[in-house]
């Protein structure tokens, strides 16, 4: 019965997996990466200091 | 499920963030605000007269900071969020995830976001000569993903072949070789920007360390909350 309730967990929670890997990807692309002028200044400093490329 | 890995990665995102900034903002920011001297041209380096290693670089500005630590937070929020997500699938697959081995996937985390891009394309101070951010980009997410894959194949695999692969993902992208600047016109000194590469790399690491620890924990003790069974 444990067994069971397992397996069915595993089977359905790949989405929750997958939905937040994006979130995740998302956050970091719109913080680290996007060029837009005001994104940029704001975050700069983090920028240079986590290693993305800047500029 | 969702919730388990939501307030994991909150939790630990925030917390990791929050440190990763202060540490930043003491170690790495005066030497990018050192280097802005030169950037700017208010300092020359190789002037007529030398130029003195000690500068008044100012204390902390209450805007600009301010936007590094919210900034800092959201981007190991985000981090964290992958992290766990990723370790949600592990122990999908019986791997067990505790604040030890959460340790581990620190340094995981780390070699592939930091390390692994930055061997090529060093942390940057301001005013470095460097080829089009874009290229840079698409070259930087395509390092993460191979260092990532490679990783992953070399914890989980259980034969030479994805260790293999493992191998080739990791050296790739660097025998491929990341986008380079025409020519070198940088203003900052060399002893400057190779502080500010260290200094990030660090910094990098200690955050990622505590991302992993605090991740490991929070998904072990969420897991414990919600009556999940715990491997032994």
């Amino acid at each position: 019965m444990a067994t069971r309730t397992v397996q069915a967990e595993a089977q359905s929670s790949l989405l929750p997996i997958i939905f937040s890997a994006i979130i995740g990807i998302a956050v970091i692309f719109v913080s680290g990466h996007v060029q837009a002028g005001a994104l940029h200044d704001a975050a700069h400093d983090v920028r240079h200091a986590t290693g993305f490329p800047c500029h | 499920m969702f919730t388990r890995i939501l307030t994991s990665a909150l939790f630990a995102g925030a917390s990791a963030g929050l440190i990763a900034s202060l540490l930043q903002l003491s170690f790495v920011q005066p030497v990018l605000l050192h280097a802005e001297l030169y950037e700017s041209g208010e300092l020359v380096h190789f002037g007529a007269q030398a130029v003195s290693a000690h500068q008044d670089l100012g204390g902390f500005d209450a805007m600009r900071d301010g936007l590094s630590i919210f900034f800092t937070i959201l981007i190991y929020s985000g981090y964290a969020f992958i992290l766990v997500a990723l370790m949600a699938l592990a122990d999908q697959r019986g791997a067990e995830i505790t604040a030890r081995n959460g340790l581990v996937w620190g340094v995981a985390g780390f070699v592939t976001v930091h390390l692994a891009p930055g061997v090529s394309l060093a942390p940057e101070v301001p005013g470095v000569a460097a080829a089009d951010v874009y290229i840079r980009q698409v070259w930087w997410f395509a390092t993460v993903a191979c260092a990532g894959v490679a990783l992953w194949l070399i914890a989980f695999g259980k034969s030479w072949v994805p260790w293999g692969i493992a191998a080739i993902l990791l050296i790739a992208p660097h025998a491929i070789g990341a986008p380079e600047p025409d020519s070198f016109t940088g203003p900052v000194p060399t002893e400057i920007a190779a502080l500010f590469a260290a200094r990030a790399f660090g910094v990098g690491l200690a955050a990622w360390v505590l991302l992993g620890l605090f991740a490991g924990y929070f998904w072990e003790r969420e897991g414990a909350r919600e009556g999940v069974p715990q491997h032994s």
